[in-house]
């Protein structure tokens, strides 16, 4: 096997799981769920777990269900549960069109939900969905359960507020009002690439104008976040051209791009403007 | 098998059988190296620094870790080329006292499994003292640069010159004169199966099995006998099926030297499978060139001198049994292309740096020189404001046979006709329009073309003229018909992938009268085939096919004789097909097989004027030939993110006779899908110091199905005399002319901006920068 030997504990629910994470937690131990990005990571023995819970087995985690006006999504719902709508409307079409956009499709019938937002690559599509909307992160341990809001959750690059003995749960996403519109676009080298720029828009149109906007951005910074600076440029303006063009500029004024081999900050400042306007001309019907 | 019975007057070449290897494939029957078990298992330990001194290697306590104080005896890998300046360099098959690279084998841990000896590997501690690295050419080249073989104190290990004597006054008396420097990143060939070895000893004879994924397994064996010390016919190699090589697979790796070293050292099995990072730090990178080049032309248009400096990175050691000199040297004698060009004047270098070593890569230089001309001749027609195709009707070879600048013999070919049937099938004038009316709404679509030559299936004296000390080039093909009539054909040539085994089989088919699957090809083994040179430069169809067709006439002459005896007919009269000996005219036939019988067990027969048995042998050597082709791109670029989206690829080809036109459109196809990968996603990066910053498939990014539009073909053959099966070789075009095309439809595009994009892969990223400074100088 490619990765350094460690030892794989199989919990058959939650409390199991909580267990075995405060035990194993602090001895270098990290929970399991698709592996679509911690198995390539161990294979280059770049982590090197001594531990690996793996919570395939936990039923109740499974699943996907609404409540009110939240979608909860448990720890081992796949990708590929969002290729068909599972929520009314705008939400579960906006979920259906950001999947598409995952890697590619067996890594998606794999990887899950819940493990994208706890690994937090800033290039994670449903990184950006959790901080745009506004999610909330269940997270529950042996000491008990919290909730974290996405503007906490989020630290930086690969990095949460989750504690070592914590195990995420469950997503829970506010569901779009209705008649909500949405845009997403992502940019990228090659179909199922990691995004080197995204932007997620949602806003509702009352009296001819935007009310509520949201603009979020994905692989620009070092994490997902809203942009206040763009919504602000949206919100109370009819949605025209210069509207878009004006939150685009704003949008790629305020960030703090990273750089990497395949963008340096001014690219990636060129292409947040250009993802950002792009979003906001796709969240018109 | 749903192949078409044979009707009277078909021949099987010119059919798209389907490929005699792939049942097997598809149904999961195939044979791998890395399917083989062994008793040993390898991991190799590899140098994390670019350049340094190594001072220690710790290894762990009862671990078995071979370095090269082990290896007393062993002869570094030391290839030699007997002209061009080459400065001898030695690779040690472990480094010795210093590294040259990141990824070059320091140790290696031998184990009872992978998984123990990846553990160990990663507890062997390897300090170096580092030095300073130089991984760029041109800064190698620079006075004080970091000196990577002291035996080259400039870093230059091969240097062409060719002027011709009317260089200068041609030049002078140009009209216009076009100069630029072209940019070619360094790429991996990415071959689906990277590399493996496994190593079984003989204990009743002291033989050792090595079974590799190799090109050629015959050099192989001869490239490892010669280092080790041991007779050749000690060492078996066999290549079993191998899953794509595109040149990455035709030099010898020092891998392969320890394996077969560890098998006689342990007497017994051992082997090792490469991952995908070692491959894509050590497996050989290529096309890591720079071109300066300069054109002279007169005032209509017509290229009358040329001048090169090309400078080619070739890492840190010189490859076997091309040397490095394959890049620099080929990109020298080749860069004229198809171009009536007499006036020539080149400086070609191959550059030592700290960095994995070149190899061939499909094309070799040919995808870059391509790309580097075509370029000119689209900045030409620009400077006259003429279209591109008209420039290339203006300069393009039409008189057989040519002789290049650089005393190359270009055989009959169709460089103007392929263009026009190129231009034909697009619809230029309807593009122009299209792309007008885009442009008003902010789109950005172009065309790009790239006419280019091919020259393939070269013998020995073309290899004999770089000075190699092992010079390849011939082929032979021994053909048994058993005495059930079944026939084998003994290929010295190693195809992997390429359906040689069904194309081989069309040809000889045609000549002895029997089906394509009553052909078994055999290869890849030294103990079975005969000596051969293996499959690369896309010469297996010309030679091992042409070696094929003599062999199987020489077994036809002997089946019309024994079937003149045995039907007590003339042998002028008799006609071998469907498997049968029939007399002209007449009802009278002979099933082959029962021939067969009688040729083994009836001797007698034959009143001593037959020999026994049905072998032949076939050799051939030819000088080589020439295929060519005009590729068409269409693209968009999007000029806020500066991605490009490829809408059409045309591509109307020559390559002589095509045997199986299936099997040609596959090569053709693939090579584009490789020539796309170069054009605007491949790159290996290091980083100043020498790390390797692309070392997994989510930083280095070849094209997906999704990045590779539909190819459309269209096809002419020339037949040349040049080729006795009159087929040309297929299998570089599509590398070599796509990424032409490609960056020519780009610059086509941004032709508006007023700027001109000189590199491959023109990445996104470049693209944008390149426009954000027009903008800038614009505002």
């Amino acid at each position: 096997m490619k990765p350094a030997p460690f030892v794989r504990h199989v919990p058959a629910t939650v409390g199991g799981a909580t267990d075995m994470l405060a035990e194993f937690g602090p001895q270098d131990g990290r929970i399991l769920a698709g592996g679509q990005s911690l198995v390539p990571i161990m294979a280059f023995r770049m982590a090197r777990p001594a531990h690996l819970i793996d919570i395939n087995g936990v039923a109740e985690l499974a699943r996907v269900s609404r409540i009110d006006n939240t979608l909860s999504i448990g720890a081992t719902v796949r990708h590929a549960a969002f290729h068909r709508p599972v929520a009314d409307a705008e939400m579960g079409r906006m979920l259906s069109t950001v999947v598409r956009h995952i890697a590619h499709y067996p890594i998606r019938t794999r990887g899950t939900f819940c493990g994208s937002i706890a690994h937090a690559d800033p290039a994670s599509e449903w990184c950006l969905v959790a901080s745009t909307l506004g999610a909330e992160m269940v997270a529950r341990s042996k000491r008990g359960q919290r909730v974290i809001a996405a503007e906490d959750f989020f630290e930086g690059i690969m990095s949460t507020a989750l504690a070592e003995d914590e195990l995420l749960t469950e997503v829970r996403l506010p569901i779009l009002p209705s008649q909500a519109h949405f845009g997403f676009y992502e940019f990228n080298r090659r179909a199922g690439d990691f995004a080197i720029a995204m932007a997620l828009v949602t806003y509702r149109v009352t009296d001819g104008v935007i009310a509520e906007p949201r603009v979020g951005l994905g692989g620009a910074e070092a994490r997902p976040r809203r942009i206040p600076e763009a919504e602000a440029a949206l919100k109370g303006r009819p949605l025209e051209a210069k509207t878009f063009q004006a939150a685009a500029e704003a949008a790629a004024q305020a960030i703090d791009p990273i750089e990497d081999i395949q963008a340096d900050a001014e690219y990636r400042r060129e292409l947040v403007r250009a993802v950002t306007r792009r979003a906001l001309e796709r969240s018109v019907p | 098998m749903s192949v078409p019975t044979q009707g009277s007057g078909m021949t099987w070449v010119g059919r798209s059988i389907r490929r005699l290897e792939d049942p097997a494939l598809v149904a999961g029957q195939g044979h791998f190296t890395a399917d083989l078990q062994a008793a040993h298992w390898v991991r190799f330990v590899r140098s994390p620094v670019a350049s340094g001194r190594i001072d220690r290697i710790g290894v762990p306590p009862n671990a078995n870790v071979i370095t090269a104080a082990d290896l007393a005896g062993v002869k570094p890998i030391k290839p030699m080329l007997h002209k061009f300046s080459y400065v001898p360099v030695a690779q040690p098959v472990l480094a010795a006292d210093v590294v040259r690279f990141v990824g070059e084998v320091v140790a290696a841990v031998v184990a009872a499994s992978k998984e123990e000896a990846e553990d160990i590997a990663d507890r062997v501690e390897i300090e170096i003292v580092p030095l300073t690295a130089v991984t760029d050419a041109r800064r190698a080249l620079a006075a004080g640069a970091p000196v990577v073989h002291p035996e080259a104190p400039g870093n230059v290990i091969v240097e062409g010159r060719i002027k011709t004597p009317d260089f200068d006054a041609t030049r002078a008396s140009a009209h216009t004169l076009i100069q630029f420097e072209a940019h070619s990143r360094r790429q991996n060939a990415t071959p689906l199966e990277a590399r493996a070895g496994h190593t079984a000893y003989d204990g009743a004879t002291g033989r050792v099995t090595l079974t590799c994924t190799t090109q050629m397994p015959h050099l192989t064996r001869t490239a490892i006998a010669d280092v080790l010390g041991m007779p050749e016919s000690d060492l078996r190699v066999i290549a079993p099926d191998v899953g794509g090589g595109f040149g990455q697979k035709m030099s010898l790796t020092p891998e392969y030297v320890i394996l077969v070293w560890l098998a006689r050292r342990l007497r017994s099995s051992v082997a090792w499978t490469e991952d995908r990072r070692e491959n894509l730090m050590a497996g050989f990178h290529s096309r890591d060139q720079v071109i300066t080049l300069e054109g002279a032309f007169d005032k209509d248009a017509r290229l009358t001198a040329l001048s090169a400096d090309i400078i080619a990175n070739v890492g840190a050691y010189s490859c076997f049994p091309t040397t490095c000199g394959v890049e620099p040297l080929m990109a020298m004698a080749e860069l004229p292309g198809p171009y009536q060009a007499q006036a020539y004047d080149c400086v070609s270098r191959g550059v030592v740096t700290h960095t994995c070593p070149m190899g061939p890569y499909r094309g070799v230089s040919r995808p870059v020189i391509t790309f580097a001309l075509e370029r000119l001749m689209d900045k030409a027609a620009a400077r006259f404001g003429i279209e591109p195709i008209e420039i290339r009707r203006r300069n393009l070879i039409d008189r057989f046979p040519y002789k290049s600048a650089t005393g190359l013999t270009f055989d009959e070919a169709s460089y103007r006709q392929t263009l026009e049937m190129a231009v034909e099938h697009i619809d230029l004038p309807a593009f122009r329009a299209r792309q007008k009316q885009a442009r008003a709404e902010g789109r950005y679509l172009g065309i790009g073309f790239s006419t280019f030559s091919e020259r393939t299936g070269y013998g020995s004296p073309a290899f004999a003229a770089r000075g190699m000390e092992i010079t390849p080039g011939w082929e032979n093909v021994e053909i048994t018909m058993d005495p059930s009539g079944l026939v084998e054909a003994r290929i010295g040539s190693s195809p992997h992938g390429q359906g040689l085994r069904t194309t081989l089989a069309q040809i000889i088919a045609d000549e002895i009268g029997v089906e394509p699957r009553q052909i078994r090809v055999v290869h890849g083994d030294t103990d079975r085939a005969p000596y051969g040179w293996g499959t690369f430069a896309s010469r297996s169809l010309v030679i091992a096919g042409g070696a094929s067709l003599i062999a199987a006439q020489k077994l036809r002459t002997k089946l019309l004789k024994i079937a003149s005896h045995l039907l007590e007919a003339s042998a002028a009269d008799i006609v071998l097909e469907g498997g049968m000996a029939k007399v002209s005219g007449t009802d009278r036939s002979l099933p082959i097989a029962t021939m067969a019988r009688q040729a083994y067990y009836q001797t007698h027969r034959f009143n001593g004027e037959i020999d026994p048995g049905l072998t032949e042998i076939g050799a051939y050597d030819p000088a080589g030939t020439f295929s060519n082709a005009c590729h068409v791109a269409i693209v968009q670029v999007d000029i806020e993110t500066g991605h490009v989206a490829i809408e059409k690829f045309l591509v109307a080809e020559d390559a002589g006779r095509i045997i199986n036109p299936m099997i040609a459109d596959g090569q053709v196809h693939g090579g584009i899908a490789q020539g796309i990968g170069n054009a605007l996603l491949e790159e290996i990066v290091y980083s100043d110091t020498g790390d390797i910053l692309t070392s997994t498939l989510a930083d280095y990014l070849p094209p997906t199905a999704r990045e590779v539009p539909v190819i459309e073909l269209h096809h002419m053959e020339t037949y040349s005399d040049a080729s006795i099966t009159k087929a040309k070789g297929v299998g570089e075009g599509g590398a070599i002319g796509a990424p032409a095309a490609v960056i020519n439809a780009i610059n086509d595009a941004l032709a508006p901006f007023n700027i001109e994009i000189d590199e491959i892969p023109a990445t996104p990223r470049k693209i944008r920068a390149t426009l954000r400074s027009a903008m800038e100088k614009r505002a």
